[in-house]
């Protein structure tokens, strides 16, 4: 039986199953494999080489798959006791993700690449290859709950710990990919899971989190976009077209950003201004005042089910962005795109990131986020 | 369980346990003057003895290292340095492009660093390297060549080059060569005097003995510039305090590899063969790489490529069957990288990164490859599915 209090333990009917598990080389996905190992399953750890260049692997440079990670998660699959491979994604990983995340930016919008990765790569390229080499699930650190229906079938669920949920970036996983998934830690809280990595002796307990865009090691977006969109210098202008400044690029904003403006002259009003949009096309960058960053609606593309799509308009909550407050809003599928209506005004929601619908805690589905309503504002 | 990567390393042999454990209690310092520090060097030199008689060397040629990695880097980056301080002009060191990364990466840092200049000896699409192929290299510019490195048998897909016929080359020119011999000895007829070489790297734990210690075979007249610099042992080329009971260890082990090397090539080759009738029985499409013939590979070698397969996957599903082999090519970290020496023999990168290698040892037996037969054909239809599952996708 289980020594660690939380931890799943199979029921005596429950098949085993030969499960893949993602290694990061952080705590999270080490403690999952340990649980999804001790409830009797036979799991078999995996890294996946990330980085753009897999030469880091023989130079030890810093990137979202450093040797130390890699080191980190065999060792944590040593002390589990579980078979453990490094397999190289790297290829699909600047296809699907980084390529994707650079274009999304070009082109005025916000991207999340963490969500694309769970969508691209671990449920998919990866989740493929598993299910083709004879395993029965993937299994994640990921912070989710996955709640099994009576007459079969399957929800995803937020975390009990909100402050670690991540069910954001696994909603655009479709019913089929959940019925592969295993996330052994979401019904754990996180200080939970670093006593139990300790008792466990798994020696990344102490490891610190990451929060980073992993394939941008120094933190520096910035930085990473300027290197592969180059500098274009642009207007900045106010919400009647008028010339405020100059910005190196369209690209390094994101709706709802305060900071790093540059604007010479303040406000008439003397209010703080805010980017209100983005037009790569002629790359201006038009700031306003915070109300106009106040949406009322949005429609969102590639909507993705946990389950049934649901017919007609309905009640839901939903998050808007990564870490995000959950607001009520009613929701309808109108040609293939979402529309979605806010009960009250949020502001600053960047087209590119995800919708994510919820009832109650279930996650209901997620779609990206393409034009937003919003009220329009003089300057 | 069967264990198919001998080549890797190799069960110790008891006589080289029994030689080794012998000398762990005992307290000496081969350097050290007293009766303490004597006993411990006349067990050093003995074994420098064995060995010589083992290898064909005369006893002083023996430069006892840390195993086949420091004696690849001894050679390479030693005897460059000695030649280009000697000579300014001599840069050009002339390399095997199959070389283990022992030899490639030492050679690329002194491309990077020391300002060489790297001549990629071209191979045939067995991986050999041919006499001619190394005089044409050599006759460009042959006072500005200041080395040559060439393995005598490639660790993943066993072809054994003609070590003397190049050794023959570069002694006409006055420039040394070196060989790494790691996987050779045990396997093939081998004598450091009859080579023409100028230094040979051999290890312990690839014939039965310890790790952490092997030699660099260094003819007399070559004096490489140290990589460790400290106490003076070893011919002033390799300081650090001498490895009493692996010295021990690795002279036994090495004694009875070559005595029984005859026998033992003939056994396992027997057994290769069966493997290798096993492996296309199981898989009619599969590619025996390196030369077919027994005589131009190592007896104890099988390497294949398996279409439609990445070879990361299969050893991953042959080791869920307790059948234990290697892609030949992974680094440090395990990332799966088409192999070099694949690659330099002209195969196409798919077919590369496809390729498995089974190596057999001195406690294989029948037993191993019949578990390896049974595994083979389910794990190849399932890392075959899983190719064309990622091709589906994209």
């Amino acid at each position: 039986m289980s020594d660690f209090p939380g931890a799943p333990t199979l029921p005596s009917d429950s098949p085993r199953l030969r499960v893949l598990a993602a290694m990061s080389g952080g705590v999270d996905s080490a403690v999952a494999a340990a649980r999804a190992a001790e409830a009797g399953h036979e799991v078999t750890g995996v890294h996946l080489a990330l980085s753009a260049n897999p030469q880091s692997f023989r130079t030890g440079a810093r990137g979202c798959c450093t040797i130390e990670d890699s080191r980190d998660a065999r060792r944590a699959a040593d002390v589990i006791g579980i078979p453990f491979y490094v397999w190289d994604l790297a290829e699909r990983f600047r296809e699907d993700v980084i390529d994707d995340f650079v274009a999304e930016y070009a082109a005025g919008r916000t991207p999340n690449p963490c969500l694309r990765c769970n969508e691209k790569i671990k449920f998919a390229a990866l989740l493929d290859k598993a299910i083709a080499l004879g395993f029965d699930a993937v299994c994640t650190g990921h912070y989710a709950r996955i709640v099994e229906l009576p007459g079969g079938g399957r929800e995803l669920h937020r975390a009990v710990d909100p402050a670690k949920d991540q069910s954001y970036v696994l909603g655009v996983l479709d019913a089929e990919q959940l019925a592969h998934s295993m996330f052994p830690l979401g019904d754990t809280t996180k200080d939970a899971i670093r006593q139990e990595a300790e008792r466990r002796g798994l020696a990344v307990a102490k490891k610190p989190d990451s929060h980073d865009i992993c394939f941008i090691a120094d933190g520096d977006t910035q930085g990473f976009l300027a290197k592969h969109l180059g500098t274009a210098t642009g207007d900045i202008l106010d919400a009647d077209g008028s010339k405020l400044g100059e910005h190196d690029g369209a690209y390094g904003f994101t709706i709802g950003q305060r900071k790093g403006l540059r604007i010479g002259r303040p406000a008439a009003d003397g209010k703080p201004r805010y980017v209100l949009d983005i037009s790569p096309v002629n790359n201006t960058v038009t700031v306003g005042p915070a109300e106009g960053l106040d949406v009322l609606g949005l429609t969102a593309i590639r909507p993705r089910w946990c389950g049934e799509e649901p017919a007609g308009e309905a009640a839901y909550t939903a998050q808007l962005r990564a870490h995000g407050e959950e607001v009520p809003v009613t929701a309808a599928v109108v040609d293939g795109e979402l529309t979605v209506r806010l009960a009250a005004p949020v502001r600053g929601i960047a087209p590119g990131q995800a919708v994510v619908l919820y009832d109650g805690t279930r996650v209901v589905g997620s779609a990206t986020i393409a034009t937003t309503q919003r009220r329009a504002v003089t300057a | 369980m069967a264990y198919l990567d001998h080549a890797a390393t190799t069960p110790m042999l008891p006589e080289a346990v029994a030689a080794m454990t012998a000398q762990l209690g005992v307290v000496g310092n081969a350097s050290s003057l007293h009766a303490a520090g004597r006993r411990a060097r006349r067990v050093v030199e003995e074994s420098r003895e064995s060995l010589a008689e083992s290898l064909g060397a005369r006893p002083s040629e023996i430069v006892l290292t840390g195993g086949g990695t420091e004696s690849d880097n001894l050679a390479v980056k030693g005897l460059y340095w000695a030649r280009r301080d000697a000579d300014p002009a001599r840069r050009r060191v002339l390399c095997s492009p199959v070389e283990h990364h022992a030899v490639l990466d030492a050679v690329h840092w002194l491309a990077e660093h020391e300002g060489a200049l790297v001549d990629y000896l071209p191979v045939d699409p067995y991986g050999r390297v041919h006499p001619d192929a190394l005089r044409e290299a050599v006759e460009r510019d042959p006072s500005s060549v200041a080395l040559i490195t060439v393995m005598w048998a490639n660790n993943e897909v066993g072809t054994v080059q003609p070590v003397a016929e190049l050794a023959e080359v570069a002694r006409e020119f006055g420039i040394p060569m070196h060989a790494d011999a790691v996987q050779a000895l045990g396997q093939v007829p081998l004598s450091f005097a009859d080579s023409g070489l100028t230094a040979l790297t051999v290890t312990g734990h690839k014939i039965g003995g310890p790790y952490g210690v092997g030699a660099l075979l260094l003819a007399r007249q070559a004096t490489p510039v140290p990589l460790l610099h400290g106490g003076g042992q070893e011919r002033d080329v390799r300081s650090g305090t001498l490895d009493v009971p692996g010295a021990a260890g690795f002279a036994t082990a090495a004694a009875l590899a070559v005595e029984r090397r005859e026998p033992y090539a003939a056994a396992v080759g027997a057994l290769r063969d069966e493997l290798i009738a096993a492996v296309r029985g199981a898989v009619p499409d599969v590619i025996l790489n390196g030369d077919p013939a027994p005589a131009g590979r190592l007896a104890a070698n099988a390497h294949f490529s398996f279409p439609g397969c990445e070879g990361d996957a299969l050893l991953m599903l042959l080791d869920a069957q307790g059948v234990e082999c290697s892609t030949g090519s992974a680094c440090s970290a395990g990332v799966p990288q088409p192999s070099h020496v694949l690659l330099a023999m002209g195969a196409d990168p798919l077919l590369a990164r496809a390729s498995l290698r089974f190596s057999l040892g001195h406690t294989s037996t029948r037993a191993d490859v019949e578990a390896l037969t049974a595994a083979l054909t389910p794990a190849v239809e399932r890392a075959r599915n899983a190719g064309l599952a990622a091709a589906a996708r994209r």
